[in-house]
Parts: C-alpha cells; structure tokens; sequence
C-alpha cells in the first residue's frame, strides 16, 4: 500500500450556539493514502462538509471550533500550525472543489484572472509564466481554446464549463490532495459522467489524492478506491468499494443499499429507512442509529459501540453487525 | 493605445449613457464645468464692490441691466460671479467629504459585516450612535473646537455622512459573504484583508456608485445648510449656503439675491438624485433588460 497523506484521528467539530453545542462531528476518523481516492457518504446533515471544513480549518465562524482529535497531513498535525502556515497549505497542498459551479466564482473577474490568483499569491509567478501555467491548468481540464476562454466572465460559460474551471482553481497549484463536496449535484448527468471522468483522468496525470464527498453510490462505485460511511457526525463503516458493495456489515449501510434502485436484483418496491437522522443537539448517549435501526437492542441506546475490525481492511461500528 | 480601441472605448461609454436622464445629465456638465472654469467665466470678480452697483436687480426685471445678469448684492458684487465661485466651493467640499466619509463608511462596512460578531456589533453600536447625533450640532461643534474653515466643512459633513455607507455596505457584505466564491477564496488561501479588498469590494462597486449619486445632493444641501447658519465656509469666499443666508434680511426687496443660489441648490439635488435612480435602476440585474 502506498504512504498515507492523510491522517484524520478522532476529528470533533462543534457549533456553540445560543441552544447549546452541536456536535457536528463527534469522533470522526479515517485516513487517504496517496493517489487514492475516499469517497464519503452520507445523507444531509451527516457531517460530510463539516469533516472537509475542518480539513482546511475553515469551520464557519463564529461558533464553530475544532474541539478535538488530529489531522496529519504529510506527518504533520496541521491543527497545531499557526493561522498564516495554514493558509501557505490552502490551494497549494490541499484544496477544495465545492458544489455549486455558479455560485463559486466570482462575477467580476475574469475566468483567467480567476485561475490565476492561487498561482501567483502560492508560486508567486507573474507575466508569462503565470500565463502559462493558468492556460496548462485549464488545458489539464480539457477547457476548449483556454487561450481565448481566458478573457471570459463566468456568465459567459455554461454550468458545465464553469465547473471546469473551478477544478481549474483548484488544482492550478498542483495539491496533494484535493476534496471534492459533490462537485457533480449541479450538472445534468451526461455532463456528470464526463466530469467524473475527467477527475479521474487528472488524477492518473498529477498522483493527487482525492476525497469524494457524496450521497450517491453511483458515483461511489465509480470513483473511489475505499469508501467512509457516515452518521450522525460520525464514520460508521469504512472498506474497499468492492467489499463495501458486496459484503456491508453495518445496517446503516444496509439500508443505504437497498434503497439504491439495482439492475442485477429484481425488486418490487425500494426500501427505504424509517425516521429522520438524530439531532445533533445535545444527542442521547448510544448509536444514533438505534432508533432507526431493524435490529437495535438493548445495549444499542447505552453505548456507542467501539469500531470493529470485519475483514481486511473493513472496519464497522455496531453492535449488531449484518 | 490604437484610435480604433478609444473610438471602441467612447461607443462604451455612449452605449453606457444611452437612456440616461437628459436634463439633469446637462444640468450636472455645465454645473461642474462652470466649477472648473470659474477663473475664466466669471464677468467680474466675486468679491469685488463697488458701491455704486448696490441691489441692481437681474435683467428681465425693470431696472436691471445685462451688465449684472442675476443682479448684485447688498455690497454691489456680481451675483452670477458669486453663484459660479460659490458652485465651484460646493463641489468641491461636497467631494473631498464624500471621499472621505464614504471612503471611512464603506471600511467600517466592508469589516464589521465580513467578520461578524463582537466587532460588527461594536462598530455598528458606533454606526447607530453617528446616526443618532444631531448632524448640525457635530458641525457647530466642530466647528467651535477647529475653527471655521474649509477643512472644518469638510471633516463634519464627512463625519455626518460614514455612518449611512457604514450601514448599507455591511448589509451589502453580509449577503455577498455567505457565497460561495468567499468560501473558494479562503479555500486557495487568501487573508482576510485580500478578500475584503478584492473579493468583496468588487462585488460592492455598484451599491457604492447609487449611494455616492444620490449622497452628492445631500451633501451639496448639508453644505448650504451649514453656511446658511454660519458655520459652513467663512467669508468673504462665498458659498451657494451662505448666498442664500446674504440674502435673507433682503428677501422683500432684492429677493434675487437668496433666489437664484436657492434655485441652483435646488436643481443639483434634483439632477443628482435623478441620475442617481438611474444609476440605480440600470444596474439593477431585477430590471436590467437583456
């Protein structure tokens, strides 16, 4: 296996607000290995975007805070960097790529100017080295003609495009790993696959990693290498795509399965999971997931239980394991 | 640069006026023209007497004459000489105090909305309480403590007016903020003050274009206001205030005297205002017209 660019151990992410504190993420680890590809799953409100906040240490603030746990970057605890270290390590070594093509660019600059900010303030490149490098990145996102696309406003591209060139931003510094928030919610689905694939081709030309963040399994199997299941602000099942797919253990991702329509299994009606996700205001002690849950028990709404090694490299937190 | 990119650069322009408010558009060119100009148009000194002169009536009126078009005062100085160099002190006062005061307004703005919490609610406690104060006694005030002067005029109309930019500017940050190309912005590494400076200022530019429009006949009004009361630009340098406060003690014989810098002050506002909805409503993406 190769080295581990990313470490996150017993992450906790809170909000302290006037009713009390949240616990966004409470106790949320996981690691990416260099060239590999995360996804992490999970329905609203599980702690996906929060978990890729923390990682760039942009919690919203006021009232967010990163209460506990490390994140090891490259062997380096980066909670324990000063504000201005951070920021060296933003869009240069990890970046981000968000949801909304629309709304992450900015309407008075051009799409040149755009691509060109993280380079010159990280690399401190100007003229026609800076040039070069903002044309290679939007050339490495197969943006057509980015010589003369350099001049345009983001009204002038479509949706898909403009997604292109965030990616563009993104990786115009060349990271080490990239976080991508459903950077595919927003486009249709042919313009969907062919961005899918162009992130995989990227990742096959610069080696970075990538941690997919998502709430859908078809992307899932598409992309990722492994995969983190989460609830209720925490990982409650981690493996392989393939042995995630095949062999789930935690009735969680049960029933996250069995309401994702199949073609290899004939089925009358999708299965769906009862009840809404806990809230994370002060929440009860135990699974979050008991309530829901076929199979809770007893023990279930006492303690959360601890994560199990299942297999290989398939780890699970249950109880009551499928 | 090549002719064909002005002619190219003037057709911008001439696109951007098109539909513009005509009236106040040329009331506002020959009002600031005769400002720069004022050395060169006036027919007589603006200060000087002559006490043969004195209350000449304006031309269209029995016993004026063209040599004195608007008439002259009590001291028989040339009332258009007077409005023309009086202009030229208003607009320039109204300017340095909206640099300033805007320039102050939309600082205080752009930080108390970009980091919330404790400083936004300090800065705008202060912002409330700039609001609160009676905008004449900070002038008088002013005033007493630094002496009558241009300067004086200045600061207290810049320090009546920061509180309002302060206002409508953090509003303005507090929406523009929570989208997403701020959060992209800090995600490739960008300090706070890059982000204010050219990632939320950008995006303000048109809000602060309609509020310096419209503020222009405010400020022009407070300014007259100000001299009107005496404690606006100390004599003899006239101001179009302080021309209509001359003429008060007259109004029932020489009536021109506080009427025509009245009506000056008067149609800037207007033009200014007017231009300023206009502004306004073609920058307005709801009723732009594609």
């Amino acid at each position: 296996m190769s080295k581990i660019l990313l470490q996150v151990e017993n992450l906790q992410t809170h909000f302290f607000t006037r009713r009390g504190i949240v616990k966004a993420i409470d106790g949320v680890t996981f690691h990416v290995a260099q060239g590999e590809t995360l996804g992490i799953i999970g329905e609203s409100g599980s702690g996906k975007t929060v978990t890729s906040l923390s990682i760039l240490r942009l919690v919203p603030k006021p009232g967010g805070r990163i209460v506990g746990g490390k994140i090891i970057f490259d062997g380096k605890d980066i909670l324990k960097l000063s504000d201005v270290e951070m920021r060296s390590y933003r869009g240069k070594r990890i970046s981000m790529i968000l949801q909304d093509p629309v709304a992450s660019l900015n309407p008075v600059y051009t799409i040149g100017e755009q691509v060109a900010e993280p380079v010159r303030q990280h690399q401190g490149l100007r003229g026609k080295a800076l040039r070069d490098t903002v044309i290679s990145a939007l050339r490495l996102l197969q943006i057509p003609s980015p010589e003369s696309r350099l001049r345009d406003y983001p009204h002038q591209m479509s949706g898909g495009m403009r997604q292109r060139v965030v990616g563009g931003i993104a990786i115009s510094c060349r990271p080490e790993l990239l976080i991508a928030d459903e950077p595919t919610t927003a486009l249709d689905a042919t313009i969907q696959a062919q961005y899918l694939a162009l992130l995989r081709h990227i990742q096959r030309q610069t080696n970075v990693s990538i941690i997919f963040i998502t709430h859908d399994f078809g992307i899932v199997a598409r992309m990722c290498d492994r995969v983190a299941v989460m609830y209720a602000g925490k990982v409650v099942e981690t493996a392989d795509t393939k042995e995630l797919f095949d062999n789930p253990r935690h009735p969680y991702t049960v029933g996250l399965l069995n309401s994702v329509p199949r073609l290899d299994r004939k089925v009358e009606r999708l299965c769906s999971i009862e009840g809404q996700p806990p809230t994370l205001l002060n929440p009860l002690p135990g699974c979050g997931f008991a309530p829901r849950c076929g199979s809770a028990y007893a023990p279930c709404y006492r303690e959360y239980p601890p994560e199990l090694r299942v297999g290989g490299e398939h780890f699970a937190s249950c109880w009551r394991l499928v | 640069m090549t002719p064909v990119v002005i002619q190219g650069r003037l057709q911008q322009l001439w696109q951007a006026l098109r539909g513009a408010p005509l009236a106040p558009l040329i009331f506002i060119t020959i009002f600031v023209l005769s400002a720069l100009l004022a050395d060169f148009i006036t027919p007589y000194p603006p200060e000087k007497m002559s006490l043969s002169a004195r209350l000449v009536p304006p031309f269209f009126v029995a016993g004026g004459s063209w040599n004195h078009i608007l008439g002259t005062d009590t001291l028989g100085r040339d009332l258009l000489s007077r409005m023309i160099v009086g202009g030229r002190v208003s607009l320039l006062v109204s300017l340095l105090a909206i640099l300033l005061g805007g320039g102050i307004g939309t600082g205080i703005g752009l930080v108390a909305g970009y980091f919330g919490g404790r400083i936004d609610a300090f800065l705008m406690r202060v912002t409330d309480a700039a609001l609160a104060f009676p905008m004449i006694l900070i002038a008088l005030l002013l005033n007493v403590s630094l002496g009558a002067g241009f300067a004086t005029v200045t600061i207290a109309i810049a320090l009546i007016i920061w509180a309002r930019y302060a206002r409508v500017i953090r509003g303005e940050v507090l929406s523009i903020r929570e989208r997403d190309f701020i959060a992209q912005a800090r995600i490739i590494g960008c300090s706070s003050a890059r982000i204010i400076l050219t990632h939320l200022l950008p995006n303000v530019t048109n809000t602060l274009l309609v509020l310096l429009t419209l503020q222009v006949g405010l400020v022009i009004l407070v300014e007259a206001s100000l001299s009107f009361l005496g404690a606006g630009i100390p004599p003899p340098t006239p101001s179009w205030g302080s021309l209509v406060a001359d003429g008060k003690d007259y109004f029932n014989s020489a009536w021109w005297i506080s009427l025509f810098p009245g009506l000056a002050i008067v149609l800037t506002v207007l033009s200014f205002n007017i231009l300023g909805d206009w502004i306004r409503d073609k920058l307005d993406p709801n009723l732009r017209q594609l």
